[in-house]
C-alpha cells in the first residue's frame, strides 16, 4: 500500500524538524553560556539534513545525518568583572546568532506543520479507501 | 465471468495506485524542502497512465537484443519515470523544492485521489444493483 509510505516519509520529516527545533531551542537557552561542559564558551549546533532513499519506492524520505558545531569566532565582549575574563578583561561568548537562530525555530516550525498537513492528507485518502463499494 | 469483473475494475485500479505513488513523491518533496542540493522530483501523469493502459511500465527499459537466446530484463521496475522539476526561484542551498508548487500539487493530487475512488465506487454500485437486479 503505497500511501502507507506517505506517513514514512512525513513521520521521518517530523522526526528531523523537531531535532532541529531542539537544536535551536539548545543554542538560544545558551546564548549567554560563557562556560560549556568542556570548560569552554558553548558553540552553536546546526543539525544537517540529508535526503534518504524509502524502501522499495521512488520518493525520497529526510533525516539528520548528523549535528554539527559551528566552528566560527564566539563574539567578544568587555567585562573585567566576570571569572571567565582575560588578563584585559575581555570575555569570550558564545557564537549563537540569536537572529539566526529565530528564523531556523520559525522556518522549522512552518516545515513541521506542513509535514503534519500531509499526514492527515494521506489519513483522510487511507480512510476515504477504507469506504471503498460500500 | 470474474474476468469481465476485472476489466471494469483494473482501469480504475491503476489510477488509483498511480495516484497514490505520486502523492508519495510529492510527501518526499516536502519532506525534503529543508536539505541541501535536494532536487524535487515527480512524473507525467497521463504519460505515465497511457504507460499502464497499454501494460508498459514506465520506469522499465528492456534490453534490446537481436537474437533470442539473449539476455531478457529490464531495468528499474518502478511504476514511473520520475523527472526532475523545472525549478521558478533558484536558492542559494541549491534545493528545487517550490513549497507553493508542491502543497498545490499535493492538495490536486488527493482530490483526483478521492474522485478516483468515487467513480469506482459508482461503478461498485452499479454493478451491484445489475447483479442483484432489485
Amino acid at each position: 500500500m503505497s500511501v502507507f509510505n506517505v506517513f514514512h516519509i512525513a513521520g521521518g520529516a517530523l522526526t528531523a524538524q523537531s531535532t532541529r527545533l531542539n537544536a535551536v531551542a539548545s543554542n538560544l537557552a545558551n546564548a549567554d553560556s560563557v562556560i560549556s561542559a568542556d570548560g569552554k564558551p558553548y558553540r552553536a549546533k546546526q543539525v544537517v539534513f540529508e535526503a534518504t532513499p524509502m524502501q522499495g519506492a521512488a520518493a525520497q524520505g529526510v533525516r539528520v545525518q548528523r549535528v554539527v558545531e559551528d566552528n566560527s569566532p564566539g563574539r567578544v565582549i568587555y567585562d573585567p568583572r566576570s571569572p571567565a575574563a582575560d588578563e584585559k578583561g575581555y570575555v569570550t561568548m558564545p557564537n549563537v546568532s540569536v537572529v539566526d537562530e529565530m528564523v531556523n525555530m520559525i522556518s522549522a516550525s512552518r516545515s513541521y506543520q506542513t509535514n503534519a498537513e500531509v499526514m492527515n492528507t494521506a489519513k483522510q485518502l487511507l480512510l476515504k479507501t477504507l469506504t471503498l463499494g460500500q | 465471468m470474474v474476468s469481465k469483473l476485472d476489466n471494469a475494475f483494473s482501469f480504475q485500479e491503476q489510477v488509483l495506485s498511480l495516484r497514490a505513488n505520486r502523492q508519495q513523491v510529492l510527501a518526499g518533496n516536502i519532506a525534503n524542502a529543508d536539505t541541501p542540493h535536494y532536487k524535487a522530483r515527480d512524473f507525467d501523469f497521463s504519460a505515465a497512465l497511457k504507460d499502464a493502459v497499454a501494460g508498459r511500465s514506465g520506469g522499465s527499459l528492456a534490453l534490446t537484443s537481436t537474437s533470442a537466446r539473449h539476455l531478457q530484463g529490464s531495468g528499474d521496475s518502478a511504476p514511473a519515470r520520475l523527472l526532475y522539476r523545472k525549478e521558478t526561484q533558484s536558492s542559494v542551498d541549491g534545493n528545487t523544492v517550490d513549497m507553493d508548487v508542491e502543497r498545490a500539487q499535493f492538495a490536486e493530487n488527493a482530490i483526483q485521489y478521492e474522485a478516483g475512488i468515487t467513480f469506482m465506487s459508482g461503478k461498485i454500485k452499479a454493478l451491484m444493483s445489475a447483479i442483484q437486479g432489485q
